[in-house]
């Protein structure tokens, strides 16, 4: 019998820390990312002829980014690396892919899912208007373009990113119009507790916020966004909002970064027909994985932020105990004492995550009150009000049925950035917890396909 | 959630488009209707389905059946107070070069066809292309009938349930039936939550699941669930009017597609996936998607600049002939059926119904539907 | 007018001509195609169904928000796509000349 066919899909940290892993134990996995260049999102790198040092891009993350594209470059020739390469179906323990027009599938014994996140979206009314980005997209700009989104930033939602971006974009002088945070300062008291279990990670936090103040920049908690003002001409003008003391407010700004923490890319552990389960402390539908990342199904297994948003930290080491466990049901050596170290590890991050979700809770309620006439979907241009009228009059009260009904969720990003607040607008609508609402299934082919792929012959 | 349930007239077990629509018309005609669906209402092949309100290409003999059907779909929206997207905008069926026999067979089709209310315009050549620029080289010949079109499949039965709500039907969705027998004169039937229903009609519209219901009642069908092979396209300006689709006796080949108001391209055909109705669950499989896309551009190769954005399936129920089961049980008298429409029983869904109603109210109709019958199968040995 | 992106740094790069809508567009190598069209440009292309001109949403190949057009008419993702020299842009939807039914 030859080697096992390992495949990772997703060549960020949990990628990266799986690849390593396994290459350790003498395998050589087939690394596909969609990526140019190795590295993921959050360590995400600048094109070759870029000259910005680590310490620039990455902030307190410098150490940690280097090391991992230091270690991913150290694979080169020991891994079958597919930059620039989709993953549009899985099926029958084969990997459907798509690269440069072309389709191939590949066959595999063991799938690393490690395909990160993207940004979580509650709609505000008007962030349809050109000139209104996420939160990510606005750091990718920076950091693989070496831009900014526009000459006035209203950084717009809530979490740990929402500052850092902020930070950077004031670092690499941007102009910042303000931070608007929605979750109440008081909560970030509350948790400190749990945010404890990283005190370097909440000790650079703090920091940032200080670095904030200190340009000058407005920074304001327990805001209700209320509505990206503009036009269709201009694209964004302004912002108006309710400050933490329940005052109306606008600011100018030409740009809106917008971002309410992440939410996993579930899809292909869906097109693998891995089982999901509701998450009560994010309001969210993850995966279902065992410590070590074993999803429902053999030989499919989870690691990073697709599987639960824990963290770059913790998707190496999520990464790393997945390619353990791989190697462990293919009858392979594992280092007991590595496992146990990790499993730890990952404790502690989970405890913080958990500390971030309580800090920067998602503000569901905000959903019930976004006016009618709020676009919900920006692919297809469905409205708050649409999806309401389906809800009230054809009694849609399950998240798939309100998508056939209102085709919120149907268009060609799939429900990434509007599904989870949908659901919340059924919930409120219909008077059911959101977690009855359910989820909106993940279909092939998760991003488009050109009908004009060309196959290579049977 | 357990006990006896209020008896009714008629209990309909399976809220697809047949079941939902014969309610509907049942109410219309005075019966008290109950309605049974294990999910929710329109979600497996009536709601799954590519949307092709097409009479042409139907046995000449379900014509009758499929004209009673066109003139309900042309008062949809006010019958069900609810836009379902119909359009009348036409239907074309193409055959190939490499295949010049289904070219004949199109003219023999078109002129049993005018007998049956059911005009066709034959072209070819030239003529086939100015029409319909965006057909390919290989295509030889086309059979159009404007009077033919599409509408939206996810809306249509719910809306058919909702006009049978409003009319005094009542709709029991995630009910799922458990057990149905003949109890002295009437039907009684059992839910997984624990209650018994009943009523003097049974009417079994359960699509994939209808063999399941019949067994019980001595009168086995040798149906088999597939999942259709369907797939949609960005929005693009709106221009192609009709439904197109390929006649050809290879699966893979039978390709179709339709262009929405709102400009996605609805595409369907090529080979069926499979389909687990005891799961629930239907898959598209990968390869069938490719070669859907590898005869698309055989048939309209100006697509290959569109990207599909999603690829679904449903369960749907296939019999040996291609034929649905419809009418009376040949052993149970009150036992009606109608399921199994073998993936094409989109259009004639409303002309079901009212046939169904029809014959359950007056004991009779005039649509042929004797070739549905259900001790035609041999029996299994 | 001034272009909705700004560029903050390593603008030294090798300079690339690319059309948009006809016109000449200096592109910097390295760049994605959305921000050489944004630093001098306020939009990519605008929604199909009427609201409006948009610019992108989450430069990560997620959203499909950036979609372009070649003068061919074929689709780009303009933040995954790397302008290259010569290159012939639309910002919209070519017509569907395919077609062109009565």
């Amino acid at each position: 019998m030859g080697q096992p066919d390992v495949i990772i899909i997703g060549a960020g940290p949990a990628g990266v820390r799986a690849a390593e892993a396994l290459v350790g134990a003498g395998l050589r996995p087939t690394i596909i990312d969609e990526g140019r260049r190795a590295g993921g999102q959050i360590y995400r790198r600048q094109p070759e002829n870029f000259r910005r040092p680590y310490g620039e891009l990455y902030g307190t993350e410098a150490g940690r980014a280097k090391a991992l594209h230091d270690g991913f470059d150290a694979l080169a020739g020991r891994v079958d690396y597919r930059p620039e390469t989709l993953v549009w179906n899985i099926a029958d323990r084969h990997v459907w892919t798509a690269a440069g027009g072309r389709q191939q599938a590949l066959p595999f014994d063991a799938l690393l899912l490690c395909t990160g996140a993207t940004d979580r979206l509650m709609p505000v009314k008007g962030w349809d208007l050109a000139g209104t980005y996420s939160l990510g997209g606005a750091q990718v700009a920076l950091k693989a373009q070496a831009c900014a989104i526009g000459r006035r930033v209203a950084f717009v939602g809530t979490g740990p990113l929402l500052y850092l971006v902020a930070a950077q974009y004031v670092k690499a002088g941007a102009g910042v119009a303000a931070v608007l945070d929605t979750s109440p300062f008081a909560a970030r008291v509350a948790a400190l507790p749990k945010l404890l279990a990283q005190p370097g990670v909440l000790r650079d936090g703090v920091a940032l916020t200080l670095a904030l103040k200190r340009a000058g920049v407005a920074l304001h908690a327990g805001v209700e966004p209320l509505e990206v003002l503009g036009d269709a001409d201009a694209g964004v003008t302004g912002l108006r909002f309710r400050d933490g003391r329940g005052r109306e407010r606008a600011i100018g700004a030409d740009a809106v970064a917008l971002g309410y923490h992440l939410r996993p890319e579930t899809q292909l552990a869906d097109l693998a027909r891995c089982a999901f389960a509701f998450e009560p402390k994010t309001r969210q539908w993850l995966p279902e994985r065992d410590g070590d990342g074993r999803s429902s199904v053999p030989g499919v297994y989870l690691a990073g932020d697709g599987a639960r948003i824990l963290g770059a930290r913790s998707a190496e080491a999520t990464g790393r105990l997945a390619a353990l466990a791989v190697l462990a049901d293919l009858g392979l050596p594992v280092d007991a004492g590595e496992l146990a170290d990790l499993r730890r590890q990952v404790a502690g991050y989970a405890r913080f995550a958990e500390g971030l979700a309580e800090a920067f809770p998602w503000p569901a309620a905000q959903a019930g009150k976004l006016p009618d006439e709020t676009v919900l979907c920006r692919c297809e241009n469905v409205t708050a009000g649409d999806l309401r009228r389906t809800v009230r009059e054809a009694g849609a009260k399950e998240a798939n049925r309100a998508k056939a009904f209102s085709r919120v969720g149907m268009g060609r990003c799939q429900g990434r950035y509007c599904g989870q607040a949908a659901a919340e607008v059924v919930a409120a609508e219909a008077g059911v917890p959101v977690e009855q609402v359910g989820r909106l299934r993940g279909q092939a082919p998760v991003k488009p396909l050109p009908i004009a792929i060309e196959e290579d012959a049977p | 959630m357990s006990g006896h349930q209020p008896p009714s007239d008629v209990l309909v077990i399976g809220g697809g488009l047949m079941g939902t629509s014969a309610a509907l018309f049942l109410r219309q005609r005075g019966v008290s209707v109950t309605l049974l669906e294990s999910d929710l209402v329109g979600r497996q092949a009536s709601g799954t389905n590519f949307g092709n309100v097409r009479r042409q290409g139907r046995p000449i003999g379900q014509l009758p059946l499929a004209n009673r059907a066109i003139e309900i779909w042309r008062n949809a929206n006010a019958l069900l107070g609810s836009d379902v997207e119909y359009l009348q905008s036409g239907h074309i069926r193409v055959c190939y070069r490499e295949r010049p026999e289904m070219a004949d067979k199109m003219e023999a089709y078109a002129a049993e066809a005018r007998h049956a209310g059911l005009e066709l315009e034959l072209l070819s050549g030239n003529a086939l292309r100015a029409r319909f620029p965006f057909l390919g080289p290989e295509v030889m010949a086309g059979s159009y009938s404007a009077l033919d079109g599409h509408a939206n499949p996810r809306l249509v039965a719910p809306a058919f349930a909702r006009a049978a709500i409003r009319a005094g039907a009542v709709v029991h969705e995630n009910t799922k039936v458990t057990a149905a027998a003949k109890v002295g004169d009437d039907f009684e039937v059992a839910t997984a939550d624990g209650r018994t229903f009943r009523a003097t009609v049974l009417l079994v519209t359960a699509g994939a699941w209808g063999p399941l219901l019949s067994a019980q009642f001595g009168e086995p069908v040798p149906l088999v669930a597939r999942g259709p092979n369907m797939s949609v396209t960005e929005p693009v300006p709106y221009a192609i009017a009709p439904a197109v689709g390929v006649m050809t006796p290879v699966e893979e080949e039978t390709v179709y597609f339709r262009q929405v108001a709102r400009g996605n391209i609805v595409l369907g055909g090529s080979t069926r996936g499979p389909a687990y109705p005891d799961l629930v669950r239907s898959y598209v499989l990968p390869q069938n998607t490719l070669s859907q896309l590898r005869q698309l551009r055989r048939l309209a190769p100006a697509l290959g600049k569109l990207n599909i954005i999603r690829v679904w399936s449903g369960i749907e129920g296939y019999l040996p002939d291609s034929l649905p089961v419809m009418g009376p049980s040949a052993r149970v008298s009150g036992l009606y059926y109608a399921f199994g429409f073998s993936g094409s029983g989109f259009q004639i869904g409303p002309g079901v119904g009212a046939t169904m109603a029809e014959l359950i109210a007056t004991g009779s109709t005039a649509i042929p539907i004797d070739a549905y019958r259900v001790d035609r199968f041999p029996a299994a040995a | 007018m001034q272009g909705r992106f700004v560029r903050l740094a390593e603008t030294g790069r090798a300079q690339v001509t690319i059309h948009v809508d006809g016109a000449p567009v200096t592109a910097l190598e390295g760049d994605t195609l959305m921000v050489a069209i944004l630093a001098s440009g306020r939009h990519l292309r605008r929604s199909e169904f009427g609201d409006g001109p948009r610019a992108g949403f989450c430069l990560m190949g997620a959203c499909q928000d950036c979609w372009v057009w070649t003068e061919a008419g074929d689709r780009l993702r303009a933040c995954t796509t790397q302008p290259a020299e010569g290159m012939r842009i639309s910002t919209s939807q070519p017509g569907a000349t395919w077609a062109s039914l009565t």
